[in-house]
């Protein structure tokens, strides 16, 4: 077998080699050429071919994340910014909080169990990577039609995947979305996020620095695993038939996973490791290319020393397998000792694989042959950029001048209906079919999980500091108004954790979209950014990192542009938030904001086959002021309880407030129709106790809130005007759904 | 009575969680022999009379669409007597 | 009196366990799956999680951690041992009680506010308790079906030895709705639900499941 060293590449300098198969454009081809002098090694080709792919390295969407930064608010939460593997924000009492959120669509579609668990796992690695405990996971999904075959396939698959990993890891999950379109259909999202807590003094970080500490490979051993790709490479260098069939699925082990977790939190509390990385995407290329770049750039790696699962791969699929649950470490000598002594008692598997050198060269040998020898940073940092072109699609101007065309109920048999029907439609039914199959009570600092507004954590048992956290996307409006859709979706998770009284603190995003070939769709994708960057700075609210996933995208048709928005918050006493719902008779509910008639890109449309309209304006600065009144009315004990009003407006959440705890409610509404099914933004429905009238009032005022009555609390039925709802019809309808199309 | 027998394995190249976690537990119990442990599925399946070569094709399909996951595993379909 | 809790490898319930003893009245010790000694505890607790990953079969290879033959030897002598969960199975697979845990009957890992029925408080574990009371816990298990011959079952129900059982819809098709039950002294108990996760209101569906742990004291100081 050939093996293709820097001496060879040297003196053959036409070899010609499959660059286009590992989707390599011939200009990125060339000037790899141009920055190393030479033709690159087939390992080196390996390298840059999956670190320059619009997966790892963002090309299409650098020069519009970069708006991130430049539009960056002032904030002191922020810590450790964008470009690690997460941010992490200061939440008080000397805590730090690391989250981020990742897509894992394509993998869920292929092998649906295996994708959506190994999405977990790599988005719980990332967390751990820097330095923190992983305290939670959430995972907003996205399907095609929920009664299409391929769903039924598709989402059972998913969301065991997700539970089957992150309860054998010991992750609470905390909540997420589950929501179908047709365009999602061959098109799955599987968003995971993860959250993770340490102290300031425990922040770990990727870099190789200090000449002479060692490489130290630790976890899972390296198999064949998601390297479909490169096997092109493989055939070419040791001819057909030289190595087996390797597969383009990753397989997780969750219980490596949270051993190598423990071992690794025992390996950050003796402080042992100078820096840190976790393997994902593109395995050891990644891992090694961003450490040496950390640090000064100079790196040696054995990498026959690697340990592998199976024996044939070649030293090209060594580096870009992405076989899961495996972490690298830089770690001064003096210490492996001990660093081995640990992972001996959780049973990890542990190489020292190579040294941090002088220099700026990532160095990698083969059986002391060099088989790479590159500057890291161009591997790492220095890819492609592209300046995609880009147009507003010809829809836009087609779907904004079209008006919504919908019944709108008036009756009392109307209403009946119509509160039913949405209480029942699948992106509003009961979603316990999905949650009921995670577990939300590990780790026992579970505050609020699914169907609360929010996730919340509690972090510290003594002072009940805690942290919460939504993510929301509305891809209705997205598509009718990327720019608002993205500014609206803000807002709508910064309410979610501000109506149990959490101020929020930071972002994250997983910009789920088309195919970024397409104008059309980089438009959107632009125009999301644009707004989620703008409205950030409008709010204070930091980015602290995020994922892009492009090429959702069958055929010509692309998915609706889902740019995911996750806001974490901070509580000082998580026995003060404000519940979701009430549990007693006799308290008064209001409404905290305007309702218009914004029916375009609401559920009602959407169950109507309708898409067309303008959506809702974003108003950022009502927004911020609806949450100072939350955030007051939680400090002054104002409200019994408090619900974001979103998809399926009114008539859902006053439904999922009266089933929360079986306790009805009747409503007084003017204009009901409208009342009921708009989705104006910016509203909440509190509940108080009569005492509390005039100080609800004085706070709406103050920060020039409109406030309206809406009703009582009590009895077992939701009374609507005239139109009378048992709670039980009602419950029937909510959580029929599910079980009815998923068994 | 012959029955059909299908044996579902994770491919070769497919991670075994499973079969690592016994290859792991062998020796901690003494036993020294394993260098490898895979584990798998086995379908029993009982016709009327001795499988026809008709059956044991639409057994081959059900397999395919069924009883193994083609993504990750292989599947072998045998008459046992 | 020191309660020892057991990690083993994929273990996940261990904090929760030791915050319930503590907040039971308690000192909590923790146990390691290679441990060689179990540190002068007066009970022992198993906890829930997935150990070694929870393949071949749940329990199936810690049974044999170092740990459980100490275990084992103690609770033949009479030391209270609470199996939750996975700790049910490992006691199971130990054979320290008999039957199985086996796939629950929807095939789905299956997390939600548990009603169940107490139904013996004789044991080491249940004596806070009143026969009949009802309590909420979480119960969360892909494998939380009891089964076992008819014969056993006979024996366990004639000696009174199922400690506790589910009320309502059967969640995963227990045999006799059975989710909790003991040995014939009354030391061990094996309970699929989660008291661990109920101790306190905020972070469980309620404090019900503090009794378990409150129990433990009874038994020591008789």
């Amino acid at each position: 077998m050939a093996l293709d060293t820097v001496a060879i590449a040297q003196t053959t300098p036409d070899d010609i080699q499959p660059f286009a198969q590992l989707g390599l454009k011939a200009d990125e081809y060339a000037r790899i050429k141009e920055i190393l002098g030479r033709r690159p090694t087939s390992s080196e080709l390996a390298m840059y071919s999956v670190m320059w792919s619009e997966h790892c390295s963002y090309k299409s969407s650098k020069v519009h994340l970069k708006q991130f930064g430049d539009k960056a608010p002032k904030s002191d939460a922020l810590l450790v910014g964008i470009g690690e593997n997460a941010g992490v924000v200061d939440v008080g009492q000397g805590y730090a909080v690391t989250f981020k959120i990742e897509s894992h669509n394509h993998p869920s579609f292929v092998e649906p169990y295996q994708g959506a668990a190994t999405g977990v796992g790599g988005i719980v690695r990332d967390i751990l990577t820097m330095g923190a405990r992983p305290v939670a996971v959430m995972d907003p999904l996205r399907f095609g039609p929920a009664d299409a075959p391929d769903t039924r396939r598709v989402l059972p698959g998913i969301v065991a995947g997700v539970g089957g990993y992150g309860n054998c890891l010991g992750l609470p999950n905390i909540g997420g979305e589950v929501i179908f379109d047709e365009t999602y259909a061959g098109n799955p999202l599987v968003n995971a996020l993860c959250i993770g807590v340490m102290k300031h003094s425990d922040i770990k970080l990727a870099k190789a620095a200090g000449a002479g500490n060692l490489v130290v490979l630790y976890g899972a051993k390296t198999g064949g695993d998601g390297i479909g790709g490169v096997s092109v490479l493989a055939s070419e260098t040791f001819g057909s038939g030289g190595s087996t069939k390797r597969p383009s699925v990753q397989v997780g082990d969750p219980f490596v996973e949270k051993v190598l977790i423990e071992c690794s939190l025992e390996i950050f509390a003796e402080d042992l490791v100078v820096g840190i990385q976790d393997l994902g995407g593109a395995g050891l290329s990644c891992a090694t290319s961003e450490l040496a770049s950390g640090g000064s750039g100079g790196m040696k790696v054995a990498l026959d020393k690697v340990p592998l699962r199976d024996p044939s791969l070649s030293p090209e699929e060594i580096l870009m397998s992405e076989s899961q649950e495996r972490m690298c470490a830089i770690v001064e000598p003096e210490k492996l000792a001990r660093f081995l002594e640990i992972c001996a008692k959780w049973d990890v598997t542990v190489t020292a694989i190579g040294e941090v050198t002088d220099g700026d060269r990532l160095i990698i040998t083969w059986n002391d042959q060099v088989i790479v020898n590159v500057p890291p940073r161009t591997v790492a940092h220095e890819g492609p950029v592209y300046n995609r072109p880009m147009a507003q699609p010809a829809y836009i101007d087609d779907v904004n001048s079209q008006v919504v065309q919908l019944p709108i109920p008036s009756s009392a048999a109307e209403i009946r209906a119509t509160v039913l029907q949405l209480a029942g439609t699948p992106n509003l039914a009961d979603k316990s079919w999905v949650t009921s199959q995670y577990d939300k009570y590990v780790q026992g600092n579970t505050i609020q999980s699914q169907p609360d507004d929010s996730g919340m954590i509690r972090i510290d048992e003594k002072t009940h500091l805690g942290v919460a956290i939504s993510t929301d996307a509305n891809a209705n409006w997205s598509y009718l108004n990327p720019y608002q859709g993205a500014k609206l979706a803000l807002a709508e998770a910064a309410r979610n954790i501000a109506t149990a009284g959490a101020r929020p603190l930071a972002v994250t995003n997983c910009l789920n979209f088309g195919s970024p070939e397409d104008p059309g769709v980089m438009w959107q994708f632009a125009e999301s950014v644009r707004g989620l960057a703008d409205g950030c700075l409008e709010m204070g609210l930091p980015v602290t990192g995020g994922n892009v996933s492009f090429y959702n995208q069958t055929g010509a048709v692309a998915i609706l542009p889902t740019p995911v928005i996750g806001v974490l918050g901070v509580i000082d006493d998580v026995r003060t938030r404000t519940p979701m719902s009430f549990d007693v008779a006799g308290l008064d509910l209001y409404l905290l904001g305007d309702t218009h008639a914004d029916l375009a890109g609401s559920e009602w449309a959407f169950m109507h086959g309708q898409r067309v309209g303008q959506s809702p304006t974003a108003d950022l600065g009502r927004e911020m002021r609806l949450i100072e009144v939350l955030l007051a009315g939680r400090e002054e004990k104002i409200f019994s309880a408090a619900h974001d009003l979103s998809q399926g407006g009114l008539s859902a959440g006053l439904t999922e407030m009266v089933l929360r705890h079986s306790v009805g409610a009747t409503i007084t509404l003017a204009d009901v129709g409208i009342s009921l099914l708009s989705e104006s933004p910016g509203r909440v429905i509190v509940a108080i106790e009569a005492s509390k009238t005039d100080a609800l009032s004085t706070l709406a005022a103050k920060y020039h809130i409109t406030l309206s009555k809406l009703g009582t609390t009590g009895g077992d039925s939701l009374i609507i005007n005239d139109a009378v709802i048992s709670l039980a019809e009602l419950r029937t309808a909510h959580t029929a759904t599910f079980p009815k199309l998923f068994g | 009575m012959a029955k059909i027998v299908v044996d579902v394995m994770l491919k070769p190249e497919i991670l075994d969680p499973q079969g690592n976690a016994v290859a792991s537990a062998l020796p901690r119990l003494g036993f020294t022999f394993a260098t490898s442990v895979r584990q798998g599925k086995r379908f029993e399946i009982e016709v009327v009379g001795d499988p026809t070569s008709e059956q044991l094709a639409e057994v081959e399909k059900a397999a395919e669409v069924l009883l193994s996951n083609p993504v990750i595993e292989n599947y072998v379909v045998r008459v046992e007597k | 009196m020191r309660v020892g809790v057991i990690t083993f490898p994929g273990t996940l319930d261990d904090r929760d366990a030791a915050r319930a003893v503590i907040a039971g009245g308690a000192e909590a010790v923790a146990l390691w799956h290679a441990d060689a000694d179990l540190k002068n505890v007066d009970a022992v607790i198993l906890p829930g999680g997935f150990s070694y990953g929870d393949y071949l079969r749940c329990g199936a290879i810690s049974r044999f951690a170092p740990v459980m033959k100490l275990v084992i030897e103690a609770a033949g002598k009479g030391m209270p041992v609470l199996g939750i969960c996975n700790g049910f199975q490992v006691l199971c697979e130990s054979h320290l009680l008999p039957g199985a845990l086996t796939r629950n009957s929807d095939l789905h890992f299956l997390c939600r506010d548990q009603e169940i029925e107490i139904t013996n408080t004789q044991t080491a574990w249940t004596s806070s308790y009143s026969v009949g009371q009802k309590i909420v816990i979480p119960l969360k298990n892909g494998e939380g079906s009891f089964q076992c011959d008819d014969e056993t079952l006979a024996q366990l129900e004639g000696e009174g030895r199922v400690i506790a059982r589910y009320v309502g819809q059967n969640p995963n098709g227990s045999r006799n709705l059975i989710a909790g039950i003991s040995n014939a002294r009354g030391n061990v108990v094996g309970l699929m639900p989660h008291p661990e996760h109920a101790i306190d209101a905020l972070t469980g569906p309620t404090a019900e499941g503090l009794g378990f742990f409150t129990s433990i004291l009874n038994a020591m100081v008789k």
